[in-house]
């Protein structure tokens, strides 16, 4: 499989639509167009799910894309725009890092994540190598964003758009069980509902979403 | 006079000239020429020494000879270029290990004719106001005499004494008008610049030397430097003819040294000096360090030249005086020509000839254009200083109106400066864009995205070039007056003029034939590339197949479009332009004679957007506010500034390091009369170990 | 002999075609844009009227204004028709396709932008040079980011000029590159900053906080404005179709081909033109102006895609 082939082209655009995504994440400054952004990833990577599935003739890569455009493009986004309106918690973006300094960085990430996929994955096939440079590269843009935000919220977009990336990587190659995924998705609710819960407390306790106020109230009991 | 120079313990007539009067005399017609132009260069700083105010025809006599010495240069160059390199001419005098000699290849001869064009506009120019006093005459023919040494030189010693020449005669200029405190500082930190550059280059020199056991080029050619004597040599190359040329991070001296000096020297600085310095830099890394070098060699010069070009680029917009502002355009030029020569490295040492004689070409025409535009535009600022009394941008303005033809050639000047077609800017641009597009065929990916970011930079600096020639043409020669001396300019004289529009015809005709320009200096290009260029003819051209510029095709196109819109529009309306007083979105002006200047854009509010989106970040450009206080009656105070990053980083560090080597040596006051005995006697017995050892091993 | 003639004609009939479609489109993306907003907005004919009008009034100076006022405006103009000249749009091979260089483009678009900055600055007032300096610093940024962006496609096609990255793109099986896709958002971006559309600038406002462009052209009157507003529309017609011949390059006549071709090339152009005049008109009606200085943010966001961009052209490079 090489350019011009549409197998190939296909699976390219979507994982580099994936990868202009994490970018734009990383760009935005209101936590509305962040969360549209974070609902987009999730239908294009469903989308991804689904065309390997049909390219590589494994019925339960549909399902893992369904499960994908459920959870990730519809409900949880919509339950994060609950939490911001609900209970009322910012919708500017704070950064402990610059925009254009947050860019930059994201940059010499994917430059890094090149880097170190091409050597090391010298065996495989051209597809397979940039498909898996796509899928690190917003994996570890997830990673600089949860880094890089002092919103809680933000934090938990960061972390889908991280498991975003591993499981674009996972769909890329073929014969992974369904059994993985599901293990993964479960892990990740779980996260997220503790992850609200922890925003709550916070919430009710310093009547702001910041993580860094935490720091402060090391060690006190109640 | 020339017994009284052989008389000096260092210079003695070597046996081998008195016996060569053949040899001589077969190498007549161009390398001899040089010399009796050079001596005779030399010889008119004498008269120049009871020269002054009172005595005027002194100062047109030394400015005349150097105008005539100046077209000398010229035609030697273009008689080397097109009659191929002569023989090198032994010199008559000479170090006591060996002799001068005098060679001029095709490398040298381009750089003296841009030596030359420099020089004859700048001598020129200087011929229409009166000379200053004898102190800032003497050094002017001792200048250009020192910088068609360096080019003409045949071996280290000749090149290092050009050198020196020039720099110190330089320096006399700068410091010429010493009555201000300023000057005193701007001559002060030049010099300073100047030794350290000459010491790195005299390092350097020896180094090349020790391997080959002898100074003339020749001898140096074969036997090249390897390991880490070439990379010794190169970082002191870099840091010796970089800060001579104004390279990033040691050109804190250009800003403040440029300005200081008179008008046409200034343009000779800007527009030769620097020129001369990459020549020395080219002679260097390209010829005299073999033929081969790594590629990896040509990334520092990539990577200071880029930051050079932006760094300039953007105090070039900060900055609210028109000589500083030229001389930090100089900064952002230097660095494009260091871009393009790092480029010729790198493709030279993966063998890409084609692109490595693309790359050189692109320095070596950038060289000459700039040469002729920033001459022009110091000229022009120049005459603006005659006429107007004042070199501060905040001061001047509307000066179209009082002096037609200064403008017009600053604004072709400053067109070709801002890198648009068809002038000459564009040509060499293009070619360096073009090198910069195909760098991705160096192969390694990490040179390929430095390639990418360089081209990033260079784009972003030409475009703050442009920003920068427009605030220099809007805020001076447009608008309306901003003090009373301003509005009472007037024309400045015949040849002042003279100078001027010769220059901007030279800026046109360059841009309209950068084919021919580059035909020319074909054996250059082919010296620095190590491969044959192709042949031009009227356009330029990107390799075989590739893309193609003709200027002169642009130029006829741009006029048939201008003659078609005006007879077009002559028929649909035909009325004539009506005068009325501004529009201004309303706002009525007090009625004073020449407008409210503070109601026109000062040079400060220009600079605003720039300052605020790039300035902060880069030069740590601060906006200070101070409002009074309700109630209290005081005006406020708003102040902006910026500060060069070699200042807190290199200077400030340096001059703390020297005030603390400065205490450790004052402890050796204290010696008594048993220990300063003994340091000479511990000096001694290790030169004789030294000597020991070496012998030895 | 035949061929030169064709590339004659073609080259004569495009200039026609593009001085004729300039301020249709600029109507034309104004009346989507009135649509959209529930207004039923004017004709697309109607710039065409308003230079008309334009040209039959009395041209109105300050006083103080010099040469620079009357000379820059033919000065802009005939720079924006030259490089409009040499972009194809229905037909490769035009007489002037030896010259047709995108680096020569953007020089021209340079000095027609030099020109428009001159003329604010000419007369010394305040929202001139306002309008100047921001514009010279949105080119400060906009121009890395297009150098980097053309870096993709001329490493593809293997040469800068404008007539064989449109042959290359369109015959040589790239298929669909995210290098491309990534270099077509960069130049998009760059297009909407050149032309002063939301969100960098609006072009239909005459306000201090929103208008940079029109700025330079308060001073401006009769057929000085009518040149200033026909280069305007110059301007937005060269970015649309030099985006349309390097990335939508399908059904764009062969060197060489005949009237048939032309006519169908003609076709194609129209329905890709109308397309990204929708798309624009779209985009400017969804977003709202951002401010000033986080414009550099936007460009600088079209750099770092188009390096992007670049990098993993760099990859594929190395690997095939």
């Amino acid at each position: 499989m090489s350019f011009g082939q549409l197998p190939y082209d296909v699976a390219h655009v979507l994982g580099g639509a994936m990868l202009l995504l994490s970018c734009m994440l990383l760009y935005q400054r209101r936590v509305a167009a962040v969360i549209t952004a974070l609902a987009l990833q999730g239908g294009v990577l469903a989308a991804a799910a689904a065309w390997q599935g049909y390219v590589q003739g494994a019925p339960q890569l549909f399902l893992t894309a369904l499960i994908a455009l459920l959870a990730k493009a519809v409900l949880i986004p919509l339950a994060l725009r609950l939490l911001v309106r609900r209970f009322d918690l910012d919708r500017t973006v704070e950064t402990a890092l610059g925009i254009g300094a947050s860019m930059l960085a994201g940059i010499a990430l994917v430059a890094l994540a090149i880097l170190v996929v091409l050597p090391v994955t010298g065996g495989a096939q051209a597809v397979a190598r940039e498909d898996l440079a796509l899928a690190l590269s917003v994996v570890l843009l997830g990673m600089l964003m949860m880094i890089t935000r002092r919103n809680a919220i933000l934090q938990v977009v960061g972390l889908m758009s991280l498991e975003n990336g591993l499981i674009l990587a996972a769909v890329g190659v073929a014969g992974m069980p369904l059994v993985v995924e599901l293990s993964t998705a479960a892990l990740v609710l779980v996260v997220l509902v503790v992850g609200a819960v922890f925003l709550l407390m916070i919430r009710g306790e310093f009547a702001s979403t910041d993580t860094g106020l935490v720091e402060r109230h090391r060690g006190e009991a109640e | 006079m020339l017994r009284a120079c052989c008389d000096v313990p260092l210079l003695h007539l070597t046996p081998r000239a008195i016996g060569s009067a053949s040899e001589r005399f077969r190498t007549f017609p161009v390398l001899s020429a040089l010399g009796l132009v050079i001596l005779a260069m030399l010889l008119l700083a004498v008269p120049a020494a009871y020269g002054g105010p009172e005595r005027g025809w002194v100062g047109r006599l030394v400015h005349a000879g150097s105008l005539a010495g100046c077209v000398g240069f010229m035609a030697i160059a273009v008689a080397a270029l097109l009659g191929g390199a002569p023989a090198p001419l032994p010199l008559p005098f000479g170090p006591p290990w060996g002799g001068a000699r005098l060679a001029l290849d095709a490398l040298g001869a381009w750089f003296l004719l841009i030596l030359g064009l420099a020089g004859a506009l700048a001598s020129l120019f200087a011929l229409g106001h009166p000379p200053g006093p004898a102190r800032s005459l003497v050094p002017y023919p001792l200048f250009l005499a020192g910088m068609a040494l360096t080019l003409a030189a045949g071996d280290l010693f000749t090149l290092l004494l050009g050198f020196e020449a020039m720099s110190f005669a330089s320096w006399a200029l700068v410091a010429a008008d010493h009555e201000q405190a300023e000057n005193r500082h701007a001559a002060r930190r030049y010099l300073g610049f100047a030794l350290f550059a000459g010491a790195c280059l005299a390092a350097a020199a020896g180094l090349l030397a020790a391997g080959a056991g002898a100074l003339d080029f020749a001898a140096l050619r074969e036997r090249p430097p390897e390991g880490w004597r070439a990379a010794a040599i190169l970082a002191l190359v870099l840091a010796g003819a970089g800060a001579k040329a104004g390279m990033v991070p040691l050109h804190a001296w250009l800003p403040l040294a440029h300005p200081a000096a008179p008008s046409h020297v200034s343009a000779l600085m800007s527009g030769a000096m620097t020129k001369v310095a990459l020549y020395v830099l080219a002679r260097f890394l390209f010829d005299l360090c073999g033929p081969a070098q790594p590629v990896w060699w040509g990334v520092p010069l990539l990577v200071l030249g880029v930051a050079g070009a932006v760094l300039g680029g953007l105090r070039a917009n900060l900055e609210a005086d028109t000589k500083t502002l030229l001389a930090c355009s100089t900064i952002e030029n230097i660095g494009l020509i260091l871009a393009a020569l790092g480029l010729a490295l790198a493709f030279r040492g993966r063998d890409l000839g084609g692109l490595a004689t693309l790359a050189a070409g692109a320095a070596l025409l950038h060289a000459l254009n700039h040469g002729v535009f920033k001459t022009l535009l110091f000229l022009a600022a120049g005459a603006v200083l005659h006429a107007a009394g004042s070199r501060r941008i905040d001061r001047l303005g509307g000066l179209i109106h009082a002096m037609p033809v200064t403008a017009a050639c600053a604004m072709l000047g400053a067109g070709a400066a801002a890198a648009l077609p068809p002038l000459s800017g564009f040509a060499s641009e293009w070619l360096l864009l073009q090198s910069l597009l195909a760098a991705w065929k160096l192969g390694d990916i990490t040179l390929q995205v430095l390639a990418a970011a360089a081209l990033a930079l260079v784009g972003m600096a030409v475009a703050l070039a442009a920003a920068a020639m427009l605030r220099l043409i809007g805020l001076v020669f447009l608008g309306r007056p901003r003090t009373p001396r301003g509005a009472g300019a007037h024309e400045v004289g015949r040849l002042e003029r003279a100078a001027l529009v010769l220059a901007a015809a030279l800026t046109l005709a360059f841009g309209l034939l950068p084919g021919a320009l580059l035909d020319l200096a074909g054996p250059a290009v082919a010296q620095l590339a190590g491969a044959a260029p192709p042949r031009h003819g009227l356009g330029l051209l990107a390799g075989e197949g590739a893309a193609a510029y003709l200027p002169w095709l642009v130029a006829l196109l741009l006029a048939a479009c201008l003659l078609a819109t005006w007879l077009l529009l002559r028929r649909r309306s035909p009325q004539a332009t009506q005068r009325g007083p501004v529009w201004n979105g309303g706002f009525i002006d007090p009625p004073l004679v020449f407008g409210d200047p503070l109601t026109q854009p000062s040079a400060g509010g220009i600079a605003q957007p720039l300052r605020r989106m790039l300035g902060t970040s880069l030069l740590a450009a601060r906006e200070v506010v101070d409002m009074p206080r309700p109630g209290e009656p005081r005006a406020g105070h708003y102040a902006a500034s910026f500060r060069d990053p070699s200042e807190p980083f290199l200077l400030a560090p340096l001059a703390r390091a020297t005030d603390a080597l400065a205490g450790r040596a004052e402890r050796l006051r204290d010696f008594s009369l048993r220990q300063c005995l003994g340091l000479g006697f511990a000096t001694l017995v290790l030169l004789l170990a030294l000597i020991a050892w070496l012998e030895g091993g | 002999m035949m061929q030169a003639l064709a590339a004659i004609l073609t080259q004569l009939l495009h200039v026609a075609l593009v001085v004729l479609a300039a301020p249709l489109l600029v109507g034309g993306i104004r009346w989507l844009k009135a649509r959209m907003l529930g207004r039923r907005g004017a004709s697309p004919l109607q710039p065409w009227r308003d230079l008309d009008k334009l040209l039959r009034k009395r041209p109105v100076l300050a006083e103080n204004a010099s040469a620079v006022s009357e000379v820059a405006p033919y000065l802009g103009f005939a720079a924006c028709l030259t490089a409009l000249a040499l972009v194809p749009s229905f037909a490769l091979g035009m007489a002037l396709a030896p010259l047709a260089d995108l680096l020569l483009v953007a020089g021209l678009l340079a000095l027609a932008r030099m020109a428009l900055a001159l003329t604010g600055l000419d007369v010394g007032t305040a929202f001139g040079g306002l309008g100047a300096a921001r514009e010279m610093s949105f080119a400060s940024f906009a121009e890395p980011a297009l150098l980097v962006a053309a870096l993709s496609f001329v490493m593809l096609a293997g040469s800068s000029n404008l007539d064989q990255i449109a042959a290359a793109l369109r015959d040589g099986g790239f298929g669909l590159r995210i290098s491309l896709a990534l270099a077509a958002a960069a130049m998009l971006a760059v297009a909407v900053a050149e032309n002063a559309r939301i969100p960098v600038d609006n072009p239909a406002t005459h306000l201090e906080l929103t208008m940079v462009h029109e700025a330079m052209l308060l001073e401006s009157s009769g057929r000085h404005l009518a040149l200033w507003e026909a280069q305007a529309a110059l301007r937005l017609t060269l970015w649309l179709a030099l985006i349309v011949a390097i990335f939508l390059p399908f059904g764009i006549a062969p060197a060489g081909a005949g009237p048939l071709a032309w006519a169908l090339g003609l076709l194609a152009w129209v329905v890709k033109m109308a397309g990204l005049a929708l798309a624009l008109a779209v985009f400017e009606s969804a977003i709202a102006k951002m401010r000033v200085f986080r414009v550099p943010e936007f460009l600088g966001a079209a750099l770092l895609l188009a390096l992007l961009a670049a990098a993993l052209l760099f990859v594929s490079t190395g690997l095939s």
